[in-house]
């Protein structure tokens, strides 16, 4: 094998664990979402390239609500579903929409555009 | 009779609670409260003009008068009354929501008024606002009705504006919510249908600053519109980007081989300096199409990467790229390379793969636009305006400022606008868009008729019941948007899939570039290159994360469009996998009220007479058999006659005199009671038992005259559609509270062999776990009222609803149209969704698994196949636009057309 080959192929496997550990390995916290006037659990999600935040923090039993700001274009974001609650929103461009929720079970619930190309998660406590 | 003029119930003059003059006018009141109401009216009003209008005008001229510059400025009085609407308000509730509202501090009075679903209330707006009234309502279990409405206000000219006309709309009385969107110079408005007035709000918005205000489309059918543009504007952005691309790709495209063509291999020969500029000039315009073109590839993995989420965006970004970068390096510094066959440039890539990816996305949009068609012709459906009748003049208003009890005048040809009840004049009505019923459907005094639907024939007018958010079209629209953003449960395995695919054909890319480097054949690193490259782009998550929602919207709106409505993606796989149905007889298999199936005569008497006479003397009587009859003599136009002396004879039947005859209807009991001679009528008359009906006797001056049946008879289609639900496989079972003998007969007229009678309400839940028990996938259909805990156990709760109450909530799948050949469609469209969806999963499946490893070279080695990252780009923009045009198909789905049954074959012939 010559040095190059052995540079290359270092380099490549050096890739693979950086992609394995940055997409997989890495959890990062979610946020909490604030409770604000009338007892709602508030958040606001901008949607741009992906949900920001994307993990959102909420106790069970109380309504939670999502405010969605899409800020882009791209038509692949213009509906955010919550499949575990049968709820889904179109996003038009630049307003801010709401979704309220109530999960009274703790868990995960994930949300994403239709296609999942954007996903995020209501992590209920 | 004389009408209280604050709740508007009708006052006997003398028992009125108290009596006022005003304007040389008397009113009448009914209690102290509507009595104090007016006095504290007149205390700041003065005046009083008009008789005989509804109080909610009155109020609102009240503000208006009161508070002729509504807005910010404090108010004068220090007590406000409002008037809100509440939903689902019956007169018992009525002491409970007055209690509860009361208990609100700064409210110093509550008045509920049943009879038009309103609460009057009186409060200080220093210690109490409209938001704790509304929350006070829905505390004591009611629906506050509240409404939305846009403006569209002009002259916004500062940053402040957006906050000032806010505050201007939140200080009018009943508004509970003003937002403003600067972005669009629209504000939308919630309040109580009952005060907000537009006027008034348009009027709080100019008075405090420079502003025109007008009425922005309201609710649906814009919202349409802007998606519907910007749909068009994304489309033909993604189209300029194409074309540029396209532009710059076919001349790079082919001055990247001029050896292939005769006259560009003289002028470019390798190694040449003028192959060297042309090749500057390639990269920089490849880099302009990165730019413009492809710019949104590398915003969405920028974007992406901060989430720790990589996606369609990250591949081709990384694609595209890094063939530019290699391209540009081998470019400037040759030297790099180890032989000069390394510094081939690959800008025909870049450019040519961000052409088609964009082609593919822009093509996708159209596509996609299509899949949710049903619902974009649902939502326009909605009217747009609505003549009322208010204050004794004809108006011409837009559909959303349509209250509850307001009074609409509907033309021949006309939509209905919203939902209500006849109260004037009759007309045949489409209601196909709604239903599904193909044939118009006659409309007369009491019924009810739904928003969007067409009138065709008569005039007539109606009292509005629902409006607004409440309709029977709105709350469908809103369960198919949320069902359509729902998942079939097959999706969550894919999900978790696609969880993983991004980031594993990244790694997958680099493997490839290892292996093709360490042991490829020469020259490596081009070969290892455009491995890589081919790896990234022909992979498409895109299209397994559409593969299912794309047939889920379309095969909802499917059913929407059918009317059927499908709560979720859950509903519809598991319809899919029926093995039983079970039916409850009454109002499902059944009209489930009783009508006049059988008369039979005694020689010498006339059908018409006896009807009538029977009819003459039921119309006295309240049993719903009685109903039955005199329905019957009003459908055959006979004139019913005074009767005298009616008797209710319990548990034997009724007489009466009419026109001088005395008329006996009763059982048999009844006959032998009144030693009336039977003349062989006896058979008959268990015969008709028998086949499940009720036979009646009919004695006129003491001799029989004949004996009439009355039964809930079936439903036109009922037959069919249990046949053809037995045609498909499934075990069909009825369920009813009825004696055996009744159900039996019914069950054999219907061709169903399992009968479940005499089944308590309370045991119908537990009669369909048994049936799941025998490890079945059940369905029930029932009515949604009786049936709701029966609907909720089965697998697959069906709703057959009538009218405006698609909502049911005990039910995953509502049949807006009172037929069970609803349920046929409704199984068949799961059948073909959820067929779709595994046709799509499977396509995208075997798409990616076959794609990933042909461009990873596998087959090289034997077949010397390469792929070349073009057609793989031309693949992958292929390959999702085969799954939404396969989503597509599913729109031309047409309901099988039913064979007539062999019994009915058999009646032909």
């Amino acid at each position: 094998m010559t040095p190059d080959k052995v540079v290359v192929t270092l380099i490549g496997l050096g890739l693979i664990t950086f992609i394995i550990w940055y997409f997989w390995l890495v959890k990062h916290p979610g946020v909490k979402a604030k409770v604000g006037t009338g007892g709602y659990q508030e958040a606001l999600i901008l949607v741009k390239g992906g949900y920001t935040p994307d993990i959102i923090i909420v106790d069970h039993g109380k309504p939670v609500r999502l405010n969605f700001l899409r800020m882009e274009s791209a038509s692949c974001s213009d509906t955010v579903m919550f499949p575990d609650f049968n709820k889904s929103s179109k996003l038009p461009e630049g307003e801010t929409i709401s979704i309220e929720l109530k999960p009274e079970q703790p868990g995960e619930y994930d949300f994403q555009c239709q296609m999942g190309m954007f996903r995020g998660k209501l992590v209920v406590e | 009779m004389a009408k209280d003029p604050v709740c508007g119930m009708e006052v006997e003059p003398q028992s009125a609670y108290a009596i006022r003059e005003q304007l040389g006018q008397t009113f009448y009141f009914c209690s102290q409260d509507c009595v104090e109401i007016f006095d504290g009216n007149h205390h700041q009003n003065g005046h009083l003009s008009r008789r005989n209008q509804r109080w909610s005008t009155e109020l609102r001229d009240k503000i208006t008068d009161l508070e002729s510059v509504p807005v910010v400025s404090k108010r004068v009085s220090t007590s406000t009354r409002v008037e809100l609407a509440v939903i689902g308000l019956q007169r018992s509730g009525g002491p409970a929501l007055e209690q509860a509202i009361a208990g609100i501090p700064g409210v110093s009075k509550a008045v509920v008024n049943t009879k038009e679903s309103r609460v009057f209330i009186e409060y200080d707006p220093d210690s109490a606002n409209v938001s704790d009234l509304l929350e006070a309502v829905r505390g004591a279990g009611f629906t506050p009705g509240i409404q939305n409405l846009r403006l569209r206000v002009k002259g916004l000219y500062c940053a402040e504006c957006v906050q000032r006309i806010e505050n201007a709309l939140q200080a009018v009385p009943g508004v509970l919510n003003a937002s403003m969107n600067a972005a669009t110079n629209e504000v939308r408005v919630e309040y109580s249908p009952s005060v907000g007035d537009m006027g008034l709000l348009i009027e709080a918005i100019e008075a405090v600053g420079p502003y025109q205000a007008t009425h922005a489309f309201e609710s649906s059918e814009p919202e349409l519109d802007t998606e519907a543009q910007a749909t068009e504007k994304e489309y033909r952005n993604l189209m300029r980007k194409w074309w540029f691309a396209a532009a710059v790709g076919i001349p790079t495209m082919i001055l990247s081989y001029p050896w292939i063509f005769p006259i560009l291999r003289d002028w470019f020969p390798r190694g040449s300096d003028s192959l060297r500029y042309m090749w500057y000039a390639m990269g920089i315009a490849s880099f302009a199409v990165l730019i413009y073109s492809g710019g949104q590839f590398f915003v969405g993995m920028w974007e992406g990467l901060k989430h720790r989420s990589a996606n369609m965006h990250t591949l081709i970004a990384i694609g595209t790229g890094t063939a530019w970068i290699y391209s540009t390096i081998a470019l400037l510094f040759p030297g790099l390379f180890p032989s000069e066959e390394f510094t081939d440039v690959y800008y025909d890539v870049t450019v040519v793969v961000t052409a088609l990816v964009v082609l593919g996305l822009a093509m996708e949009l159209k596509a996609k636009g299509r899949t949710s068609e049903a619902i974009k012709k649902l939502i326009g459906l909605q009217a747009k305006t609505a003549r009322v009748f208010r204050a004794g003049k004809e108006l011409s208003i837009p559909v959303e400022e349509v209250l509850v009890n307001d009074i609409v005048i509907v033309r021949p040809g006309e939509k209905v606008p919203v939902d209500g009840e006849v109260v004037e004049g009759q007309s045949a009505v489409d209601e196909s868009m709604i239903t599904g019923e193909s044939l118009p459907v006659s409309k007369k005094l009491g019924d009810e008729v739904i928003g969007a639907t067409i009138n065709k024939t008569g005039s007539f007018r109606f009292r509005a019941t629902k409006v607004g958010k409440d309709t029977a079209l709105a709350s469908i629209i809103r369960l198919v948007q949320d069902a359509q953003g729902s998942k079939v449960p097959i999706q969550r395995i894919v999900d978790r899939v696609s969880g993983y695919f991004t980031p594993a054909v990244m790694i997958l890319s680099i493997m490839g570039f290892i292996v093709w480097y360490d042991f490829g054949p020469s020259p490596s690193l081009a070969y290892a290159l455009i491995v890589a490259v081919t790896t990234l782009i022909i992979a498409c998550p895109c299209a397994l994360g559409m593969a299912t929602p794309m047939s889920l919207t379309t095969g909802i709106g499917l059913g929407a469009q059918h009317g059927i409505l499908i709560r979720s993606g859950d509903a519809l796989q598991t319809a899919e996998r029926l093995n039983a149905i079970i039916l409850d007889k009454t109002g499902t298999i059944t009209h489930g009220k009783p009508s006049l199936t059988d008369v039979v005569l005694v020689p010498g008497q006339l059908e018409t007479v006896l009807i009538t006479l029977a009819a003459s003397v039921e119309k006295l009587s309240e049993h719903p058999l009685a109903l039955a009859i005199v329905e019957a003599a009003q459908m055959r136009g006979l004139m019913l006659r005074e009767s005298r002396e009616f008797e209710a004879i319990p548990g034997h039947g009724v007489s009466a005199i009419v026109e001088g005859l005395r008329v006996l209807i009763g059982n048999l009991k009844l006959m032998r009671r009144e030693g009336i001679d039977l003349n062989g009528l006896e058979d008959t008359s268990r015969r008709l038992a028998d086949d499940g009906k009720t036979p009646m006797f009919i004695a006129i001056e003491g001799e029989l005259a004949g004996v009439i049946a009355v039964a809930d008879t079936l439903k036109d289609d009922s037959k069919d559609a249990i046949s053809t639900l037995q045609e498909m496989g499934l075990e069909v079972v009825m369920m009813t509270g009825d004696n055996e003998r009744t159900a039996n007969a019914i069950a054999r007229q219907v061709g169903i062999d399992r009968v479940l009678a005499e089944v308590l309400p309370q045991d119908k839940a537990f009669n369909v776990q048994k049936l799941q028990l025998e490890g079945k996938k059940v369905a029930m259909v029932g009515d949604g009222i009786n049936d709701a805990p029966a609907l909720a156990q089965a697998d697959v709760g069906m709703a057959i609803g009538t009218g405006t109450d698609v909502a049911i909530e005990a039910s995953d799948i509502t049949l807006i149209k009172g037929s069970l050949l609803g349920v046929v469609t409704a199984i068949q469209i799961s059948r073909a969704t959820v067929k779709n969806v595994y046709q799509n999963l499977f396509g995208a499946f075997i798409y990616n698994t076959a794609g990933l490893p042909i461009a990873l070279g596998v087959l090289y080695p034997f077949l010397g196949i390469l792929l070349s990252p073009l057609l793989a780009a031309l693949a992958m923009s292929f390959s999702s636009v085969t799954v939404i045009s396969n989503a597509n198909r599913l729109r031309s789905w047409k309901p099988t057309q039913l064979m007539p049954t062999s019994n009915e074959m058999e009646a032909i012939k």
